[in-house]
């Protein structure tokens, strides 16, 4: 049985705001994060025995062209009961996303090229700043975060990344770049400020694959 | 003395990573000796110049120097720092569009109550839990206990926008006084009550230590936690579901309703009071206009008039950046959340009860960029302004 969501409602936006960091995550790369603009159908249907599926129909943003939009159906189920299983999440896109080939060479080159391994902190700082050669890194923990935003979430959650406290390129041998993030993620039900570590792989016309991640404690910020 | 020394080769490269490894010289390298093609700059003290100036050139390195005195340097930049804070002081240059300390609010907030002395002046409600004052700024044209709006920022501190956005305000409305039909009208028959930081004590560890800080910072007995969350702390259905009993948590609702001295003091000042007829409070983030309740699921009484104004607000902060305000109760749009403000200005009878969620929808968050908080602060304004002639047109 679907029941059609205002797509003002609380429980849409948990899920849309888990679709849209699915779908960021999948086809993100540090030329491009995609962002949710605004919801334009949601429906909750729950499934005896299996869980809870929303059917959504919503607007994203191609970060950094914020005129440039595109329209997404996304399915998310999320499973009953188990605290340890991702909710399932398929999408669509209505038509291409722009090509980011050169903007992702172009970051390639330029950290490959560094005398010494890239490390930064604070991003944005307190008063919102990002500097501009930092923005690729940003949207690449953005990407990144979708990963551990889907793999954590649940109905009663909705993540967002509120801020990278560090980020430390790792050297390799390969021609993959390597990036040890510690981001805070606020969860917004709860109301809490999560630190979590991942490290995160990526090469222009590869995805960008999360290979270890953990949950930080929380003092780890006083 | 900084020093730029330009090698030649990777011989010297060598030669100046073995300095490095001196730490007795207390060298201070702003670029550290890499390739024989990059100038390495280093900060040496004062002590040590010359040893360090006799090894490079019996080793044959050139170098230059890049500066003379830096401690000259840096005092001349503290004064000018000093001097320009000074001249942004007595020339009333406050800079609305940049995030400021408590201090420098406070200081502003000083400054309108003295350049607009005739209908602004600034009140102590109370002091926080670390005893910093508690300001709001009063804004009253005559009469005595006049129908009252109430306006508040910052409960949650690290929602910096709010408070920023709140002295945008402020200045806003002394200045449109005299000068804007409707806020002249609003202001001959209301007051406006404004308190731009609710939770200075946070406000200030946001600053020094902690930027995500949400809680106030009163210390909770029987823990290491400090803070409770001053929006699960009014006497709204306080304990129930959407509020956590844990200290450590966000959304600690603490011990008992009103705990918080932050919280009090405004229930002391509504109450005392006696005639306010809206209560109006900004948080950040997520781009919300809403009404009661939160400690409940369930529709208030005034449910029609609230989400018909409400979606007005929305639709005239829409109309300044195109920025879309979801209306809806606080319990069907967020979350069902106990001990909230607005719930208990509600239920006490102050029927225009809203909560706005300001910028943006998380891509900043709490770390809103400044260049947003005047295009903030304005499209928020104009929101306001609809439920304030609303309310203004509406007595009861």
């Amino acid at each position: 049985a679907a029941m059609e969501l205002q797509p003002s409602h609380g429980l849409a936006s948990r899920a849309a705001t888990l679709a849209t960091a699915y779908l960021c995550y999948r086809r993100g790369s540090p030329g491009r994060a995609l962002a949710l603009r605004s919801i334009r159908r949601a429906r909750r249907e729950d499934i005896d025995d299996v869980g809870h599926k929303y059917h959504l129909e919503l607007v994203l943003e191609d970060v950094p062209d914020k005129d440039s939009t595109i329209n997404c159906t996304a399915e998310v189920l999320y499973h009953l009961g188990s605290k340890n299983v991702a909710p399932d999440v398929q999408f669509t896109l209505e038509g291409e996303l722009k090509n980011t080939d050169e903007a992702d060479d172009v970051f390639y080159n330029q950290i490959r090229s560094l005398e010494k391994e890239l490390v930064a902190e604070n991003i944005p700082d307190s008063h919102g700043n990002v500097p501009p050669e930092m923005e690729p890194i940003r949207r690449l923990a953005w990407v990144a975060s979708g990963y551990v935003i889907w793999q954590n979430s649940t109905e009663n959650t909705k993540f967002h990344l509120a801020q990278i406290k560090r980020v430390k390129q790792m050297k390799r041998s390969d021609e993959y770049l390597e990036f040890d993030y510690t981001i805070l993620l606020h969860e917004m039900v709860s109301q809490e400020i999560i630190p979590w570590q991942m490290t995160v792989l990526w090469h222009p016309h590869h995805g960008v694959q999360v290979t270890r991640d953990s949950r930080q404690p929380k003092h780890t910020l006083e | 003395q900084v020093l730029r020394i330009k090698t030649r080769n990777e011989e010297q490269v060598k030669q100046l990573q073995l300095l490095e490894s001196l730490e007795h010289l207390e060298l201070d390298f702003w670029i550290n000796p890499s390739a024989a093609a990059l100038p390495v700059d280093v900060r040496i003290p004062a002590h040590n110049v010359q040893a360090v100036k006799a090894f490079l050139e019996s080793q044959g390195i050139a170098y230059s120097i890049l500066i003379e005195d830096l401690q000259a340097v840096l005092d001349k930049e503290k004064q000018e720092m000093a001097y320009s804070q000074q001249r942004e002081r007595s020339s009333n240059s406050f800079n609305y569009g940049t995030y400021h300390t408590l201090d420098e609010i406070y200081a502003e907030l000083d400054h309108l109550a003295s350049e607009y002395s005739s209908f602004v002046s600034k009140l102590q409600i109370g002091e926080s839990y670390e005893k910093r004052p508690l300001y709001v700024l009063k804004f009253s044209t005559g009469g005595s206990d006049r129908p009252a709006i109430w306006l508040d920022a910052g409960i949650h501190s690290r929602e910096w926008v709010t408070q920023a956005s709140a002295i945008w305000i402020a200045k806003k409305i002394a200045s449109d006084y005299g000068t804007d039909p409707s806020i002249t009208s609003l202001l001959n028959q209301m007051d406006i009550f404004l308190l731009t930081v609710s939770n200075p004590d946070g406000y200030v560890f946001t600053h020094t230590t902690n930027r995500m800080w949400r809680k106030t910072r009163s210390k909770n007995a029987g823990s290491f936690c400090v803070g409770v969350d001053p929006n699960r702390n009014w006497d709204a259905g306080f304990g129930g579901p959407g509020a956590s009993s844990n200290p450590c948590s966000d959304s600690y609702r603490g011990p008992s309703a009103n705990s918080e001295v932050e919280v009090r003091s405004v229930v002391n000042f509504i109450k005392n009071h006696g005639n306010i007829k809206a209560f109006l409070t900004l948080h950040s983030y997520s781009q919300l206009l809403m009404y009661p309740y939160g400690y409940k699921c369930t529709q208030p009484a005034d449910y029609a008039e609230l989400n018909d104004l409400g979606r007005a607000a929305a639709s005239s902060i829409q109309s300044l950046y195109g920025t879309t305000f979801t209306v809806g109760s606080i319990c069907t749009t967020i979350y069902q959340a106990s001990g909230g403000s607005i719930d208990w200005s509600y239920d006490y009878g102050i029927k225009y009860s809203f909560a706005f969620e300001l910028r943006d929808t998380g891509r900043y968050g709490f770390v809103l960029p400044a260049s947003q908080i005047i295009p903030t602060a304005e499209e928020t304004w104009l929101g306001l302004k609809k439920i304030m002639e609303h309310v203004r047109d509406h007595p009861y």
